[in-house]
């Protein structure tokens, strides 16, 4: 299994140089990403499935494009920081008079563990799926959520 | 399918393609993977349609040219921010051409889950007739 590390995150770890260099091309990208009007993109896991993950104050967002992929064929788990996301995708059983043209669409087996930057409310994580795009709403733990703090003048 | 059973599933980024006809909305456009086989009677495509909605797909033959295009809707909210991104949205665009002996009045199209399958019924002069052939 391979975990995705943020490697913007703040963290107190040791980089290696080649780290740096790619938080250098992610910058040129962006820079780059700047003319040509597209959204700047972090170099993909390779994992399937490729998610995007977005936040909120409140809650972590982690999509994925899994057409025809059964929500019961899904098994999500959360713990602490971690969101492992497996499942199968099989595609149903055709006439077996078919003859094929084309066959570019893929079965089998995924299983992925995405890291997230703060601590999650393990307890009210909800996953939904719509037009064979699956959302999963990851609230973070209170502990991990910005607070306001007042300034008060003496 | 048991051989795919034991298969895991490779990350695929969509590829951008170019459009013969550039389209009005300017927008990313992917080739969606698709699976096309035939029977006696049908000819039966298959394709990877995440995100879409029925009122944004258009399936459209015209001179024996079946044209897929299909608009994706992001379902993020304006509020949120991005942490990271494997994907982009956009619009799926695919041709076809078919053979003259797809029965136009017939074709049927259903999108569920993110799937589409379309069915285009062959002419009934089309398929094919068992010939006996006898001994001389």
């Amino acid at each position: 299994m391979i975990i995705r590390r943020f490697s913007d995150w703040p963290t107190w770890d040791w980089r290696s140089p080649l780290d740096e260099l790619e938080r250098m091309r992610r910058e040129l990208d962006r820079l780059t990403g700047d003319f040509t009007g597209r959204v700047f993109r972090l170099p993909s896991a390779g994992v399937f499935p490729l998610v995007n993950v977005t936040e909120d104050q409140n809650n972590f967002y982690v999509r994925a494009e899994l057409p025809g992929v059964k929500t019961d064929a899904l098994d999500i788990s959360v713990t602490g920081e971690t969101l492992t996301l497996s499942g199968e995708r099989t595609l149903p059983e055709e006439s077996e008079k078919a003859s094929y043209h084309r066959r570019e669409r893929e079965a089998g087996s995924f299983s992925r563990v995405i890291s997230l930057p703060a601590r999650l409310d393990v307890d009210k994580v909800k996953a939904h799926a719509e037009d064979g795009v699956l959302t999963i709403v990851l609230p973070k733990a209170e502990s991990a959520k910005p607070r306001q703090i007042a300034v008060k003048s003496s | 399918m048991t051989e795919s059973e034991t298969k895991s599933l490779q990350a695929k980024e969509k590829k951008e393609v170019a459009t013969p006809a550039e389209l009005t909305r300017p927008g990313l456009v992917f080739n969606p993977a698709v699976d096309i086989f035939e029977t006696d009677r049908e000819l039966t495509l298959l394709a990877d349609l995440p995100g879409v909605k029925t009122k944004d797909l258009k399936i459209d033959l015209n001179d024996n040219v079946l044209t897929i295009t299909a608009e994706e809707t992001s379902l993020e909210q304006p509020g949120e921010k991005d942490v990271f991104r494997e994907f982009q949205t956009g619009t799926y665009y695919r041709q076809f051409s078919l053979s003259d002996t797809i029965d136009q009045s017939k074709i049927e199209a259903v999108l569920k889950d993110g799937v589409l399958r379309l069915t285009l019924p062959k002419v009934e002069a089309a398929t094919p007739r068992k010939i006996a052939v006898k001994v001389g």
